[in-house]
């Protein structure tokens, strides 16, 4: 057949059979096609706006983390000095109560030596005082004729025996 | 926007070249006459011969009532198309092996053997000239062609509608994934760059529909064997009635702006437009020359290359007959030079589904522009 001159047949069919396809084609392919790409391409953009949400919300994690840990240091050592502060408060506390108690014990027992000691003196006396007596009773029943020198002499000697 | 303007531009000088050669159809008679007087002395002489380098390449790229799948020796095998037409107020359907190989004629069709409706079916009205029947809508080569890419496309492209089904909203795969690149770019650098964000997708179906139906074609134009080999998109039928889509989608979708740009170009000095309407007559001159010169460009590059290629098979045979070694030794030229061009092809079916698609989709972008003074 002519190059140029193909015929109205031709035509006919081709005007056909283009709108058959182009109809099935729009209907069944092109916009199923089209529906998957775009749905595709948002589902990709979708995820890639939330990757990056995600990692702005990882690194303000961390920061946060950070922070916290810095605070928890912070605190840490806070409560580190704190505590040894409390600590020597307390053993110096401990010094002290200590030693007003050692003062007050020895004290008392200065005390309770003193007094145990007068009693003592006291005893002493006495006894010193019997056995004076004694002796004395023995000297005068020996020397009983100069019974006034006697006397005066005795007295004259306790009064120079001073007790302490 | 430069580029474009300036494809559309030479768009339209070549259109109306091509009108002008349309329009004095005389001269084509008159030359062509002159080569049939040539060829008539050479006739004489080439009937002795066996092969017709011309008559071998016009039958390939004709389209024809018989599709021929191969020839052993003498014996062809063929297959014969049903011949349907419309005549005298009469359908008639018949199978077209009546016509060929010495057959009488049958019910008084023929089919014509020389001149303008070489080819076609014709009958002897009472004068004894042949005519051609009032409508020949019979299933010829490339209506078989045709109707096989046609359920080719629709295949491929429902069943990777379905693996998107299927795989929804993963990786595509197989089939889809070699189809996809090119739905993307009809999509992504043909529609969305030339018609606009907002509108491209009233013209989606359509931009991607003529790109894969002329791409497929183109394709299966350069298959030497059934069920390749017709060639479709080098008819002028076929991208005339491609170009026809264009132009009515492009008119009928046409804005306010649109019709002012063409009955009143801004811009153009009024001496351009009054008392001589200059630009209008030019402009609507262009409506017409845009899609005229799509149906010319798809049409004559594939014909081309089919006759560049066949025109190199050829030459095998034509210096076969004169000294058998020669035959042999040119077909190794041949052979690379055809290999060559078929890689040419290749590159073409690809080169113009995309012209076409991109021309298109541009001047729907142009009917639909919005004014920006």
């Amino acid at each position: 057949m002519s190059l140029i001159n193909p015929g109205f047949g031709m035509i006919i069919w081709m005007t056909l059979a283009f709108l058959v396809v182009l109809y099935i084609l729009a209907k069944y392919a092109w916009k199923p096609i089209m529906n998957s790409l775009k749905e595709r391409e948002d589902s990709i953009e979708d995820a890639l706006r939330l990757a990056d949400r995600t990692r702005k919300e990882m690194e303000e994690l961390k920061l946060d983390n950070e922070k916290l840990l810095r605070e928890a240091k912070d605190e840490r050592d806070a409560i580190l000095r704190e505590a040894r502060k409390i600590k020597e408060n307390i053993i110096e506390e401990a010094k002290e109560k200590a030693n007003a108690e050692a003062a007050n014990i020895v004290e008392s027992a200065k005390q309770r030596i003193e007094t145990e000691k007068n009693r003592a003196m006291t005893e002493i006396k006495n006894i010193i005082a019997d056995y004076a007596l004694e002796i004395a009773e023995k000297i005068m029943k020996e020397e009983l004729k100069d019974k006034k020198r006697q006397s005066a002499y005795i007295q004259k000697l306790l009064d120079e025996t001073s007790l302490n | 926007m430069r580029d474009k303007t300036a494809v559309i531009k030479t768009d339209a000088v070549l259109g109306i070249f091509l009108l002008f050669f349309i329009f004095f159809p005389g001269m084509i008679q008159a030359q062509h006459e002159q080569k049939v007087e040539i060829s008539e002395k050479a006739k004489a002489q080439a009937e002795e011969e066996i092969f017709h380098a011309g008559d071998m390449i016009t039958e390939h790229v004709t389209d024809s009532y018989q599709w021929e799948i191969i020839k052993i020796g003498k014996k062809h095998i063929s297959i014969y198309l049903p011949v349907i037409l419309y005549d005298r107020g009469e359908w008639h359907v018949f199978n077209s092996a009546k016509l060929y190989h010495g057959h009488d004629p049958y019910l008084g069709y023929s089919i014509c053997e020389e001149g303008a409706n070489l080819g076609k079916i014709v009958r002897k009205n009472e004068n004894g000239e042949e005519v051609l029947p009032d409508l020949d809508v019979s299933v010829t080569k490339n209506v078989l062609a045709l109707i096989i890419s046609s359920a080719l496309l629709i295949f491929i492209f429902i069943s990777v509608a379905k693996s998107y089904k299927k795989r929804r909203g993963h990786a595509p795969k197989g089939l889809q994934s070699f189809m996809e690149p090119l739905i993307l770019f009809v999509r992504d650098d043909i529609a969305i760059p030339s018609i606009g964000e907002k509108k491209y997708k009233r013209y989606l179906p359509f931009l991607l529909t003529i790109f894969f139906f002329i791409l497929l074609n183109n394709l299966m134009g350069i298959i030497p064997f059934f069920p390749g080999g017709a060639n479709l998109t080098g008819n002028l039928a076929i991208t005339g009635v491609l170009a026809l889509f264009t132009f009515v989608i492009t008119t009928v979708s046409g804005n306010k702006n649109y019709w002012l740009h063409i009955i009143n170009a801004p811009g153009v000095p009024w001496w351009l437009k009054f008392p001589v309407p200059l630009m209008p007559i030019v402009e609507i001159l262009g409506m017409f020359t845009k899609p005229f010169v799509l149906m010319v460009r798809l049409f004559a590059n594939i014909l081309a290359g089919h006759i560049v290629i066949l025109g190199f098979i050829s030459l095998i045979f034509i210096f076969g007959a004169m000294n058998e070694l020669l035959g042999y030794g040119v077909s190794i030229v041949s052979v690379g030079f055809t290999i060559f061009l078929d890689f040419l092809e290749l590159l073409v079916a690809f080169i113009q589904a995309y012209v076409f698609t991109l021309l298109s989709a541009l001047y729907f972008g142009m009917a639909t522009e919005e004014a920006h003074h």
